[in-house]
């Protein structure tokens, strides 16, 4: 990846911010997760339409007075993390809700 | 419950979040279950735009889990609105449904709308028994047909069975039934007295001697001897434990609107109808009475051996006058797990009739036999 991608939240999840922290389950699998204050700004902030360099150097390198290339590498295997387990969606094209399918036993 | 939603629930009672919610859509239904705790005439459901303003309430409260359950949820034509607005929230839902009006394409709809689980009741294995308890003829099978759709939809079922006399000889028969659909079982030990007190229900429980043996059967509890073994004396922690999640991570809201601790605690702490959500949870001098509760401020609890393992429920206490107090149907299963009764039994029996008092020698078939009649004298 290089940052120009887009990611999306899987309509297959339930999800609550609970304090700082982001509490995330799998209705393909019921597993939970909990992301931590950075991962749940990311969390927030993906919709589809804006590519992920885009959300890094707005959202988290502006936050955290952080470097760009090594938060966008941290922000690309958090996606591809949760992406393999079907909560978040990545693709080089928006994601629009008609698009947004996953897969729902992985 | 994973340790990780344990974790999650324990953060969510440090920061003061009703984690899990109960929503009644309904109290009608389409089943006249004989043990049933509800009046099913509408007095004024919420509508759906009333539901919708109160789950949006729920979710900025920072709700997770909502349940939605009835009467019959099913039988509420914006249901399925409902439940597409909830997800839309994000929220975990999680159903309790009779499942008789379940088809493929209902099943097929639960899954595209991610619903975490669906628990469906189920009294018996055999028609005659579990259609006698429902009253409605054909249920089981109907029943049984829903959890195949949604079972063909990889949808997670729980059936959900309560012991009573008329199906005490069934609950192995209904767990081998779930074990050839797949799916989970649970056994609630005990029938609950109505919502408005009345507890003619009650005679409808299978009984001390079906509590034993349901609490020796490894089948239902796991280990037996860790089970039924006699309690550990109370320490200065369980002394200060909270005696359930009711109005600290949880709390119900009826299809009225009316707001209490858990489903079964109607103690009335306010309306969504009148009230934020959020600000009956926060303020309300009910719920905060009921986050004041200890152990060590129990009159008979805290003196009881059974004090630190008992599953009291403040609900049913509050249904017997007092949340504060015991709950003779808490009592009634600490005693059938260890042979061992409760300071609640024992003062009963120290203030009834002088004959009673020479009938509970501590031998465990007297004690055993008399226990009946100590709970009936109670109610
Ligand atoms: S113990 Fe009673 S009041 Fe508490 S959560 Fe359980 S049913 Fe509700
Ligand atoms: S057994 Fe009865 S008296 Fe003892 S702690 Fe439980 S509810 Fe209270």
């Amino acid at each position: 990846m290089s940052g120009r991608v887009y990611v999306a939240r899987s309509a297959r999840v339930a999800a609550r911010k609970l304090g700082e922290e982001m509490l995330v389950m799998s209705a393909v699998d019921s597993t939970l997760f909990t992301l931590n204050p950075t991962a749940t700004i990311l969390w927030e902030a993906v919709d589809g339409a804006t590519l992920l360099d885009e959300i890094v150097n707005s959202k988290i390198c502006s936050e955290f007075e952080v470097n760009g290339e090594e938060a966008l590498r941290d922000a690309e295997m958090l996606a591809k993390d949760l992406a393999k387990h079907g909560i978040l969606l990545i693709s080089d094209q928006p994601i629009t809700p008609a698009n947004s399918r996953v897969p729902e036993r992985v | 419950m994973s340790a990780l939603l344990q974790e999650m629930s324990d953060r969510a009672l440090a920061l003061g979040v009703p984690f899990s919610v109960q929503v009644d859509l309904t109290y009608r239904c389409n089943e006249k279950c004989i043990h049933c705790y509800l009046d099913h005439d509408d007095h004024g459901e919420m509508t759906t735009a009333e539901i919708k303003f109160l789950l949006k309430e729920m979710a900025e409260a920072g709700v997770f889990i909502l349940t939605l359950s009835g009467g019959e949820v099913f039988l509420r034509r914006d249901f399925f609105e409902i439940l597409e607005y909830a997800r839309e929230l994000t929220f975990c839902v999680k159903l309790k449904t009779n499942a008789v009006l379940i088809r493929e394409e209902q099943a097929a709809r639960l899954r595209e709308l991610a619903v975490q689980s669906i628990q469906v009741s189920i009294y018996s294995h055999r028609p005659e028994v579990h259609d006698a308890i429902t009253k409605v003829p054909g249920s089981l099978r109907r029943s049984i047909n829903a959890i195949r759709f949604l079972k063909s939809q990889n949808l997670k079922v729980i059936m959900a069975n309560v012991l009573m006399t008329a199906n005490r000889e069934d609950i192995h028969g209904v767990r081998a039934l779930a074990d050839e659909l797949g799916v989970e079982c649970t056994l609630d030990p005990t029938v609950t007295p109505m919502m408005d007190g009345d507890r003619s229900v009650l005679t409808l429980n299978a009984g001390e001697s079906a509590l034993r043996q349901i609490f020796r059967d490894e089948a239902f509890i796991g280990n037996a001897e860790e089970f039924c073994a006699p309690p550990p004396p109370p320490t200065p922690d369980s002394m200060d434990s909270l005696p359930c999640s009711a109005g600290h991570t949880a709390c119900y809201v009826s299809p009225y609107g009316e707001f209490y601790p858990c489903v079964q605690f109607p103690l009335s702490c306010g309306n969504v109808r009148r009230q934020r959500f959020i600000d009956i949870w926060r303020n309300s001098e009910q719920l905060k009475e009921v986050r004041s509760i200890r152990l060590r401020d129990l009159t008979s609890c805290s003196k009881c051996a059974h004090g630190s393992t008992c599953t009291r429920c403040p609900g049913l206490a509050f249904l017997e006058g007092n949340m504060r107090g015991p709950s003779i149907a808490d009592c009634e299963k600490s005693y059938a797990r260890t042979g061992i009764p409760s300071a609640n039994l024992l003062a009963k029996t120290e203030t009834a009739a002088p004959r009673r008092l020479v009938q509970i020698q501590l031998v465990p078939a007297i004690t055993g036999s008399r226990f009946d009649g100590i709970g009936a004298g109670a109610q």
